[in-house]
């Protein structure tokens, strides 16, 4: 799983989550990006040669997603997040 | 890479591997796209994949992933309800070498997160065509709806066409256009076909925003 892909994951459909965003990555790898946005970030290409490699080249294999309100764990196996609910947390 | 052939766009996708043995799951319609019909499809629409941030709606295998990103898509993401066929398709990837290509696995139907509403440029999909599971091809139309911002591609039977487009034209800034029509050679797999394959009409259905 690609970092580009967990930015649009959230756990909004969980029953009583409310943002559900970011889902925290357990075992994850991270990059070396500044703390802050910088100022030229549309036009730096250095800055934007990182900000490709974390977003795209960086694949988290195994380990899990977690929610930052319910707890909920989110797993993925060989690169592919499982998203799937159970009828009860609808 | 869209100056690629048809022809050799056909050729690699005869390399990507199928259901596992045994076929898909019924209940799940989990049929490929057959190389022929894929570059077909593909091929046609490849002026919206180059280039461009595309999702592939029960991804399966990953046949359609897979000629999207030879055609030169910047990022594709599958969805998929089935870990199984998930699998075929990690395999897929990594046989191909493709890096810009990722799945999830979810349900289709009422399973995406909004946070991808309008991320993608194209969608493209062959969805199951909704006779085991009522509804579930017009269910995929509008998921496929909610994450496009320009088109939407979608398979679908010739049968159904008149249900298909005033579907899409009762929705507002939706317009609707066949754009190929095509033969899917269904494999004997499923068993409560008479005859060993059947073929049937599909149509290539484009769904764009005005
Ligand atoms: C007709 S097959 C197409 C497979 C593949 N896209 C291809 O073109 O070869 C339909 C796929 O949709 C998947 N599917 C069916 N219902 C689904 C759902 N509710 N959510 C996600 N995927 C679903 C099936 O598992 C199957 O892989």
């Amino acid at each position: 799983m690609k970092l580009l892909t967990h930015n649009f994951l959230t756990s909004r459909c969980l029953k009583g989550v409310n943002v559900g965003y970011p889902l925290k990555i357990v075992l994850g790898h991270v990059g070396e990006l500044p703390q802050a946005l910088i100022e030229d970030y549309e036009s730096n290409e250095d800055f934007l040669k990182k900000v490709h490699h974390v977003l795209l080249e960086v694949d988290v294999i195994n380990g899990e997603l977690v929610c930052p309100e319910s707890g909920r764990k989110f797993p993925i196996t060989s690169g592919i997040p499982n998203m799937l609910l159970n009828e009860d947390e609808v | 890479m869209s100056g690629i052939k048809l022809k050799q766009l056909e050729q690699w996708l005869q390399q990507v591997d199928g259901f596992d043995e045994g076929g898909g799951k019924v209940d799940l319609e989990q049929y490929t796209t057959p190389p022929h019909l894929a570059a077909c499809f593909l091929h046609s629409v490849r002026h919206h994949l180059e280039g461009k941030m595309v999702a592939d709606l029960g991804c399966g295998p990953g046949v359609l992933s897979v000629g999207a990103a030879i055609l030169g898509c910047h990022y594709c993401l599958g969805f998929e309800i089935d870990a199984d066929a998930l699998d075929v398709y990690r395999r897929n990837l990594d046989e191909f070498e493709i890096s810009n290509c990722d799945a999830i696995q979810c349900d289709v139907i009422g399973g995406i997160p909004s946070r991808f509403d309008k991320c993608f440029d194209t969608v493209v999909m062959n969805p199951p065509f909704g006779t085991r599971q009522s509804g579930a091809d017009v269910k995929f139309v509008e998921a496929g709806l909610r994450l496009a911002r320009s088109h939407l591609y979608s398979l679908h039977k010739t049968s159904t066409r008149k249900h298909i487009t005033s579907l899409a034209n009762a929705m507002p800034g939706v317009s609707v256009k066949v754009v190929a029509e095509l033969r899917y050679n269904l494999p004997h797999t499923y068993k409560f076909h008479k005859r060993d394959s059947v073929d049937i009409n599909v149509d290539l259905v484009r769904f764009s925003y005005e």
